[in-house]
C-alpha cells in the first residue's frame, strides 16, 4: 500500500512522520540526533532506503548522517568540508571583504539516479558533492570562483547556499540559490556557472537590479517542466519561463510578497503554493492568521487557504526548506512551522491538519512518496 | 593509557558510555590525545578541532587537573597524572546557548 515519510529537521533534532496514503493516522519517530540541529534531511529518489542529514551544533560542528533503513539506523559518513585552493574573500555585511569560511550545510540534494550521489549547499555558500554515498565531499569550484564572488554577502541569516535543484530532463543542469547573491544555473554538470538575475529587483541594494546581491528565499520547479522557476525572494514572488534568464514579478495579491517557501503541486505544474510573512523584520503571518496561498495560474491570482490553520493569534514562521508536496494522486503538501508544528494537506490545499503541534522549531520538511 | 571525560553529545556520537582510553605513542600533549582518539573514534573528526587548522573549536574547553589548559593544545606534555591514568583529560562543552 501506498504512504508518505515526512522528514522534519528542527533546532533540537529530526523526527519521521509516517502515514499510510490516507495520510490521517500518523507515526511520529524520533527525536534523531536530539540536542542537535537539523538543517535539513532528504531521501534519495533512486533509493528510498537512503536518507541524508544535515546535523550540526555551534559546539561540535557540522556532521552529516546518512540512513540505509528508511531512517531506523543512522551512521555518521564524511563531514570534512574544505574548500578548493584558496578560500579568496566575499563581502561582510559593512562591505569589507571577509574571508569565507564554512559554517554548517543548509541543504542535501540527492541524485535523481545514484543513492550515492549527493549535493551539498553550505555557508559560506559553495556547492560540494559526494559520489561516494558521503564518504567524500568534494567543492565545485566553479560556483564560488564566478567573478562575481567577491561581491556576495550574507543574508541576516548568513551567507548560505540553500537551494539545489537538479533538472529531471537534462542531468547537466543545476540550479542553485544564495542568500543573498541570487541565483545561479551551470549546464555543464557544475564546471561553470551563470548569474540567473535578470528580472530582479532589489530595492535595498544600491543598484536594485544589480547582476548578484539579490536575496533569493527559495526556488521551485515543476518536474514535467523544468525550464519554469518559482522564487519567493525576499520581496517578491518570482516566476522565469526560460530557465532562469529572465524572471518577472507574479506576486499578484498577495497579502504580503515577502515570504520564504515556494513549491509546485505534484500534478498540476501551474499550482504553486507560498505562505506569506510579514516583514521587514516581524516576520510572522500578516494579521496572526496562518495561511497559505494558492495559485492555479502559475503566480498573479492567489486564494487564501486557511481551513484547519489557526486565524487567529499565530506568530510562527514558516522558513525557507520547510515545505515539500507528496506525489499520491490526491497531492499532499505539508510545511512546518517555527512553533513546532507541522500541517499537512491531503487535498491539494483545501483543507489542513496539524500533524504534530509541539516539535522544536521545525527548520526543513521534505516527504518521501512511498509505492 | 589515558583517560578522556568526552561531553555526552560526543559520547552519543562515538557509542560510548562514561570515559575513552586511548594509548599515546611518544609525548603525550592535549594534540596527540586527540590524534589518537580521532584515530579510534572517525566519527569524532572535526567536532573538537577544525579538519584543516586544527584549532579548538571555540565552544569547547580542556581541563587537566583542575586547570584550564584549553590555550595549550600542542606544546607542553601532561601531567603524570594523566599520562598514568590516575586523573582523566576533561574535554567540556560550554554551558551556552539554548
Amino acid at each position: 500500500m501506498s504512504g508518505v515519510r515526512v522528514l522534519a529537521g528542527t533546532k533540537k533534532g529530526a523526527f519521521i512522520l509516517s502515514s499510510d496514503g490516507k495520510r490521517q493516522r500518523w507515526e511520529v519517530s524520533g527525536p534523531f540526533f536530539g540536542g542537535w540541529e537539523i538543517y535539513h534531511m532528504k531521501a534519495s529518489p533512486a533509493d528510498p532506503n537512503r536518507i541524508y542529514a544535515s546535523q550540526s551544533t555551534g559546539w561540535f560542528g557540522q556532521l552529516i548522517q546518512r540512513s540505509s533503513d528508511g531512517g531506523k539506523t543512522w551512521e555518521p559518513v564524511d563531514n570534512k568540508f574544505v574548500y578548493e585552493g584558496t578560500p579568496g574573500t566575499h563581502q561582510w555585511y559593512d562591505g569589507t571583504p571577509h574571508p569565507w569560511e564554512f559554517k554548517r550545510v543548509w541543504h542535501l540534494e540527492p541524485s535523481l539516479t545514484d543513492p550515492d550521489t549527493v549535493y551539498a549547499g553550505v555557508e559560506d555558500a559553495a556547492i560540494f558533492r559526494t559520489t561516494d554515498g558521503g564518504k567524500s565531499w568534494h567543492e565545485l569550484p566553479g560556483l564560488r570562483g564566478h567573478g562575481t564572488g567577491p561581491h556576495w554577502q550574507p543574508g541576516a541569516g548568513g551567507m548560505c547556499l540553500h537551494t539545489i535543484i537538479l533538472d529531471p530532463i537534462d542531468p547537466q543542469r543545476i540550479f542553485i540559490a544564495i542568500s543573498a547573491a541570487g541565483a545561479f544555473r551551470t549546464d555543464d554538470g557544475g564546471v561553470t556557472w551563470k548569474p540567473i538575475n535578470q528580472g530582479l529587483v532589489s530595492n535595498f541594494m544600491p543598484n536594485p537590479t544589480a547582476e548578484v546581491g539579490h536575496c533569493v528565499h527559495h526556488v521551485a520547479m515543476h518536474r514535467a517542466r523544468p525550464g519554469i522557476l518559482f522564487m519567493q525572494k525576499h520581496w517578491d514572488v518570482m516566476r522565469s519561463d526560460n530557465a532562469g534568464d529572465s524572471w518577472h514579478e507574479v506576486s499578484g495579491n498577495l497579502p504580503s510578497d515577502f515570504g520564504f517557501v515556494i513549491d509546485v503541486h505534484a500534478h498540476e505544474p501551474d499550482t504553486i503554493f507560498v505562505v506569506p510573512i510579514k516583514s521587514d523584520s516581524e516576520h510572522y503571518p500578516p494579521d496572526g492568521k496562518l495561511r497559505v496561498f494558492r495559485s492555479r495560474t502559475g503566480g498573479g491570482e492567489w486564494e487564501a487557504l486557511e481551513k484547519g490553520l489557526p486565524q487567529r493569534d499565530c506568530y510562527v514562521n514558516v522558513l525557507r526548506d520547510a515545505m515539500a508536496v507528496d506525489a499520491l494522486d490526491s497531492c499532499g503538501i505539508y510545511f512546518g512551522t517555527t512553533g513546532g508544528q507541522v500541517y499537512g494537506s491531503a487535498d491539494g490545499g483545501d483543507s489542513w491538519n496539524a500533524i504534530v503541534h509541539d516539535l522544536p522549531a521545525v527548520l526543513s520538511v521534505e516527504v518521501q512518496t512511498l509505492a | 593509557m589515558i583517560r578522556v571525560v568526552l561531553p555526552a553529545h560526543l559520547r552519543t556520537l562515538a557509542k560510548v558510555d562514561s570515559e575513552v582510553t586511548v594509548e599515546v605513542e611518544g609525548r603525550a600533549t592535549i594534540a596527540s590525545v586527540l590524534d589518537a582518539m580521532e584515530a579510534r573514534y572517525p566519527m569524532l573528526c572535526g567536532t573538537i578541532r577544525d579538519h584543516v587548522t586544527r584549532e579548538r573549536r571555540p565552544f569547547v574547553r580542556f581541563f587537566v587537573c583542575g586547570e584550564d589548559w584549553s590555550h595549550d593544545m600542542t606544546d607542553t606534555q601532561l601531567p603524570d597524572a594523566v599520562t598514568d591514568g590516575s586523573e582523566p583529560l576533561l574535554l567540556v562543552g560550554a554551558i551556552a546557548g539554548g
